[in-house]
């Protein structure tokens, strides 16, 4: 059935549309907050004394799905300690071209000595690069981004419902 | 009044440089609107305001590699866009868009070409260019192309005839085929799209139709057909189809603007700017659509293009005719 009426309203509609403000968000000038547990880059941690927490039981190379942590092991010698246990991750690659970012290996981890950060501008130029050492995990995260207040999301109630 | 036969030359060559920029910027108010339209910027990060994304555009298509199908017949192949784009410009030749000037006792008229017959001449190359579509599909070898040209070689014969109709009161009441004439007409005594609304209505639709704009556009539409007879084009030869659709839509408006509009017609002289705002009135409409209504199913458009528009057309141009005759 034809609506002529209908369709100039239709035409109404976008017409006024170009006058209203864009809802696009621009990505690099504006970079929406993340919620705190969104999990991004992963992060290796040290204890307070500068001691590895990673033991190299590779717990989390047993828990990825998509097989793409590295683990070797070595002892630890009292001229060379590194971790806080007998043996240490020699050898810790993680293939972040295979990684789905599950966080299987952050509930797997019974140290806390891996965590998935925050971080996600983490594209290369080439495959290679794309795996990433024990250094590189160890490193502090080089771009910041911004993240939302963790004390809206992180309470029994959410806080969305009971402020607007 | 002629013009010397080289001031003709450099008038064509200005003109021909002119339209290419148009379609280049044409593409870049289209994607700016759209976006507008639809609550979204456009193109904004090649450049200020996006407005070096045409530039990208057209060193993207320079670059990528122009492949084709194995089974396509060569010299076709290559050729239909090259046509498409020439018969989309050459139309552009005929539209007059200001009153002659006379600069230095050389006469430059406000157009490339004025002959009698000049609109005659515009549906012949309209007719030259839709061979283009649809020998260019055909000849692609392929399943998509074969049947989007199809489409669109009927839907483009369907709604030329309407097209030619609904000139054919502006003809009769502007006594003659030639456009400058048609304006000089507009002129002296009445923009054309007062008595011949019904005709300026089915010109616009027949038109939008006639350049596969949305919503008619199903033969080049990405949901239906992989990309309709364009399919096996690649790099610069898809960009000139594609500079032969938007070029085709620029030469309608200014048809348009011409036959109905009283083409350069205004108050205070500044020939040329009225009818470049006229011209704009008519793509901005033309985006407008193409932004607000959903695409015509193929028979829907068949049937409204021979059944509805078809006998309007006709009976517009029946009244004028008695009109004209007994008035």
């Amino acid at each position: 059935m034809p609506q002529p009426i209908e369709t100039l309203r239709g035409f109404g509609v976008t017409f006024k549309q170009i006058f209203k403000k864009p809802l696009t968000q621009q990505y690099p000038e504006y970079k929406r907050p993340l919620y705190p547990r969104w999990r991004g880059r992963h992060r290796l941690h040290r204890h307070e004394n500068g001691l590895e927490k990673c033991v190299g039981c590779s717990l989390c190379a047993a828990a990825c799905p998509a097989d793409c942590i590295r683990v070797v092991a070595e002892e630890n010698t009292p001229n060379k300690r590194v971790s806080a246990g007998e043996r240490y991750a020699r050898i810790y690659e993680i293939n972040m071209s295979r990684c789905i970012f599950c966080g299987y290996c952050e509930l797997a981890c019974p140290f806390d000595a891996i965590t998935l950060g925050n971080e996600f501008e983490i594209s290369e130029y080439s495959r290679d690069d794309l795996i990433y050492t024990k250094d590189m995990l160890l490193a502090e995260p080089i771009k910041r981004v911004p993240i939302a207040d963790p004390a809206i999301y992180d309470t029994p109630v959410p806080y969305y419902q009971d402020h607007s | 009044m002629t013009e010397t036969w080289w001031v003709s030359l450099i008038k064509a060559f200005i003109i021909i440089n002119l339209v290419m920029v148009a379609f280049a910027y044409m593409t870049w108010v289209e994607r700016k609107l759209l976006g507008r339209m639809q609550q979204r910027y456009g193109p904004n990060r090649a450049g200020p305001f996006g407005l070096l994304q045409p530039i990208a555009d057209l060193v993207k298509l320079l670059r990528k590699e122009a492949f084709y199908p194995a089974a396509a017949i060569d010299k076709l192949y290559i050729a239909m866009p090259a046509l498409a784009a020439f018969t989309a410009l050459a139309s552009f030749a005929v539209i007059p868009f200001g009153p002659g000037w006379e600069i230095h006792g050389y006469f430059v008229g406000g157009w490339v070409l004025d002959a009698p017959i000049t609109l005659i001449l515009l549906f012949a190359l309209g007719s030259v260019g839709i061979y283009a579509f649809m020998v260019g599909g055909w000849a692609s070898e392929s399943k998509f192309s074969l049947l989007g040209s199809m489409r669109t070689c009927a839907q483009m014969v369907s709604y030329e005839v309407s097209l030619a109709l609904s000139v054919l009161g502006v003809v009769l009441m502007g006594q003659s085929l030639s456009l400058v004439d048609i304006v000089h007409k507009q002129q002296d005594t009445l923009w054309f799209v007062g008595p011949q609304i019904v005709g300026f209505v089915i010109f616009f639709i027949a038109g939008i139709a006639e350049t596969n704009r949305p919503p008619f556009d199903l033969p080049e539409a990405e949901t239906e057909l992989v990309a309709g007879y364009h399919t096996e084009y690649s790099g610069m030869r898809f960009g000139l189809f594609s500079t032969a659709e938007y070029i085709n839509m620029i030469t309608l408006s200014g048809v348009g603007v011409t036959l109905f509009l009283g083409g350069w017609d205004g108050p205070w002289g500044l020939g040329p700017l009225w009818f470049l705002l006229k011209l704009s009135a008519f793509l901005f409409v033309f985006i407008w659509l193409r932004a607000t209504l959903p695409r015509l199913r193929y028979d829907q458009l068949m049937r409204f293009g021979w059944k509805v528009l078809l006998p309007v057309a006709t009976i517009n141009a029946l009244i004028t005719a008695l009109l004209v005759v007994w008035i």
